[in-house]
């Protein structure tokens, strides 16, 4: 029933996991000198681990080259009958009036502005928390490091009543408003700001006269730079993938993400006078993830940066 | 499948004339109906001034005949527009309706509730009792066993739209190959499951990896009555009573011994299986033709339906499988003309609609209908596949009932019994593990449950 959604997680995970693996490899190399020596064993486990993680996108992708019917009467991790992936795609984007591309521009709209929201206030609040003393700190320190702990799951409910009572529930602001908060990226911004912004160049910048928010903006933001990538990446996953908020938020299947919407298209299967549609599901499921990894080929570079620097601090 | 349209329009207006006689005197007597599309109760009279009147209402269904039966009713009414929301299928729905029902705000004027999370909503306050509106009156329309569901401890919670009550259907070309004969009885089921994996190590009889709706159902055919509310808060849950005992013992047999193909209903897997032959039967609701018919094209002709076997030879029993109908919520702020759609959809012509859709009708009318019974249907080989069905409804063992919160249970079924099914134990203690925590559960709700 879930396999869509697990699918997406599945793919996006192992790819994150493989980014700090190769740095933190890289930099053992460098210390210690051992570019010639090659361990079989860890080419094996290597080996292993990325089969592990590209079978399910392998599989996903052979799937969606097939009919409906193929589908349920072949072998799974293999081509057959006529290549069907083009009308596949084409029927998928039509399917119900369009409403996939629907739920694709959704979901871009609660990434861009949640995940993009919550980067840019895990930046402010980050930065101010390293940066600047004041009393109560502690007390903030604390709330946060208590909010990293309590998984947003637990709380879905509880905000649903609460937005129900301020009539926001099935607007896309009910998606939104939740994902702007993320005390992890708070905390990683809060830890890579000690170092990666010295306080002599904030000094520095005041004594020419700049304002704070001139220097936040001029000097900080561009220093922080690794680790705000970092944070988004984070972000864009977790809005990306995000199912159970959405789930319980909505009613409107035009305000859907792409995650329950496939879900939805799923269920139909089970009910009666239904029309199994598994390979759109499927389909829909490969276009889902293909912009998440395009997001990570392209921000890498930037990730395994950040993550490198925080983990010297930890 | 078209032609079922041709009747519909003297059966909704008979209706509609029997219904204002009694809604008349009951709307009288009950309570002042206050005036307007608002008011909590009516008659047929009032209904059908109010769908007269400019309004909207919201309708939570996944059945996609819903999306039909708004238009059609559309045209019908014009002055009223029916917004058909597919808020998710099942328990992704009720886990909506429950919080808009807990935040007062958000939940639509009509819902879909199938038969098994009805008590949940009904007993808790939730939806409108259909007497308000005389619907009452419309018992006799349905069969016993569908109107037996939604009849919940005095008060009528929803109107049925499908049925499902249970059939054998089996792949006639593996029964041929292997000289099986089609088992009437759950012994002879038995040993047409060792017959046929010990000539095939690929086929299973059926496939069974706990499916808490095939169990209770299963339960209900074998007699048992597990679960028993009275005042609305006082349950009583005993899953070893003597119905449940016999079916978990028989089904033991099937589970204990790798008999069953270890295969999730509903899957990609179980589709594939249903179409090459390794599933061979299921023990399923009326509905499922038009699922094996759109689900598994590629098995046309190779299907056939016989009756449910039974636990004694000779002596029919059967049960409900699935199946639900549509409520209208105390929530909602057009009652009558909430009341108009639901009694156009479900006792009027959208009856039509659904069953032209693939649904499994509740209304006896549609039941004893010539067209509806002679129909041949030429994925099952030419079978009159209605008939058998139609024919086994009257073997359904009364009284039966769900749990009020059945959803919740059915939704650790497989934690429980679950356990049973992967260790490949006796299921008896599955039951009695699931009984636990459903019992804890609802004690921890505010319910008073007795073992």
């Amino acid at each position: 029933m879930t396999t869509t959604t697990t699918d997406a997680a599945l793919v996006a995970q192992p790819t994150s996991r493989r980014a700090p693996r190769d740095s933190r490899y890289t930099r053992k190399n460098a210390h210690l000198g051992m570019h010639k020596k090659k361990s079989i064993l860890l080419t094996v486990i290597m080996a292993l681990v990325v089969i592990y993680s590209l079978l399910p996108l392998f599989w996903l992708f052979v799937s969606s080259t097939k009919t409906q019917t193929e589908l349920l009467s072949s072998f799974g991790l293999w081509f057959s009958g006529p290549f069907s992936l083009f009308d596949n795609i084409g029927a998928t984007l039509t399917y119900d009036d369009g409403v996939f591309v629907r739920w694709f521009l959704n979901t871009l709209l609660y990434v861009v502005v949640g995940a993009g929201g919550a980067t840019f206030l895990a930046a402010l609040g980050g930065y101010g928390l390293a940066k600047f003393n004041f009393p109560g700190k502690k007390g903030v320190f604390a709330v946060v490091i208590g909010a990293v702990a309590i998984p947003g799951t637990a709380l879905a409910v509880p905000t649903f009543l609460m937005f129900s009572q301020l009539g926001l529930t099935n607007t896309p602001w009910a998606i939104i408003l939740p994902s702007l908060i993320s005390p992890f990226g708070l905390y990683l911004i809060w830890t890579y700001a000690l170092d990666a912004v010295p306080t002599e160049v904030l000094e520095a910048a005041r004594m020419d006269g700049a304002g704070e928010f001139r220097t936040f903006f001029t000097i900080s933001l561009k220093l922080l730079a690794p680790g705000l990538v970092t944070v988004l990446l984070f972000t864009v996953v977790a809005t990306w993938n995000n199912y159970f908020l959405p789930l319980i938020m909505l009613s409107e299947p035009t305000w859907y993400p792409l995650t329950v919407g496939l879900n939805q298209w799923n269920a139909q299967a089970t009910t009666v006078g239904g029309d199994p549609i598994y390979n759109l599901v499927i389909t829909g499921s490969l276009l889902t993830i293909i912009p998440i990894i395009v997001a990570f080929l392209f921000l890498q570079r930037f990730w395994q940066s950040g993550l490198a620097a925080g983990s010297v601090k930890a | 499948m078209k032609s079922a349209h041709s009747s519909r329009g003297r059966f909704g207006r008979t209706a509609a004339v029997i219904g204002t006689g009694i809604a008349l005197s009951i709307g009288l007597a009950a309570c002042a109906p206050a005036a307007g599309g608002s008011a909590d109760s009516g008659t047929a009279d009032d209904i059908a001034a109010a769908l007269k009147e400019k309004s909207t209402i919201t309708v939570w269904a996944w059945a996609p005949a819903v999306e039909d039966i708004a238009a059609s009713f559309e045209k019908e009414y014009p002055n009223v527009t029916v917004k058909v929301v597919n808020a998710g299928t099942g328990n992704d729905q009720y886990i909506k309706l429950q919080n808009a029902i807990k935040a007062g705000s958000g939940a639509p004027d009509v819902a879909q509730i199938e038969y098994y999370a009805l008590p949940q909503f009904g007993l808790s306050d939730s939806l409108v009792d259909l007497a308000d509106f005389g619907f009452d009156s419309f018992e006799d329309k349905y069969t016993a066993s569908t109107w037996g569901s939604v009849n919940l401890d005095g008060g009528i919670y929803a109107l049925p739209q499908d049925s499902g009550p249970m059939a054998l259907f089996y792949n006639k070309t593996v029964f041929d190959k292997w000289g099986i004969a089609v088992p009437t009885t759950w012994d002879e089921y038995i040993a047409a499951a060792k017959t046929l994996h010990a000539a095939d190590p690929n086929a299973y009889i059926t496939n069974d990896t706990g499916d808490a709706g095939f169990t209770t159902s299963m339960i209900w055919q074998a007699g048992g009555q597990p679960y028993k509310t009275t005042d609305q808060t006082n349950v009583t849950i005993d899953l070893q009573d003597e119905g449940s005992k016999k079916f978990a013992d028989t089904w033991s047999q099937l589970t204990e011994n790798d008999l069953v193909a270890p295969v999730s209903s509903w899957s990609d897997e179980w589709y594939r299986g249903l179409a090459d032959g390794t599933i061979a039967t299921l023990a399923i609701g009326a509905w499922m033709p038009g699922n094996l018919t759109s689900g598994v094209p590629d098995a046309a002709g190779d299907w056939r339906v016989a009756k449910l076997p039974t636990y004694e030879a000779g002596v029919p029993a059967n049960a409900e499988n699935g199946g639900g109908g549509d409520a209208i919520l105390k929530q909602s702020k057009n009652k009558l003309v909430a009341a108009g759609f639901l009694q156009y959809m479900n006792e009027g012509e959208g009856t039509q609609i659904s069953l032209a859709a693939g649904g499994f009708p509740s209304t006896t009318a549609d039941l004893e209908s010539d067209a509806f019974l002679n129909a041949e249907d030429p994925y099952f080989g030419g079978q009159k596949v209605n008939e058998l069905l139609a024919s086994s409804i009257d073997d359904v063992v009364p009284g039966w009932s769900y749990l009020p919160f059945q959803v919740y249970s059915n939704s650790i079924f497989n934690d429980t019994v679950g356990q049973s099914y992967a260790d490949k134990s006796d299921l008896n203690t599955g039951l009695e593990a699931w009984q636990k925590a459903t019992a804890e559960y609802g004690n921890a709700q505010g319910f008073t449950v007795n073992k």
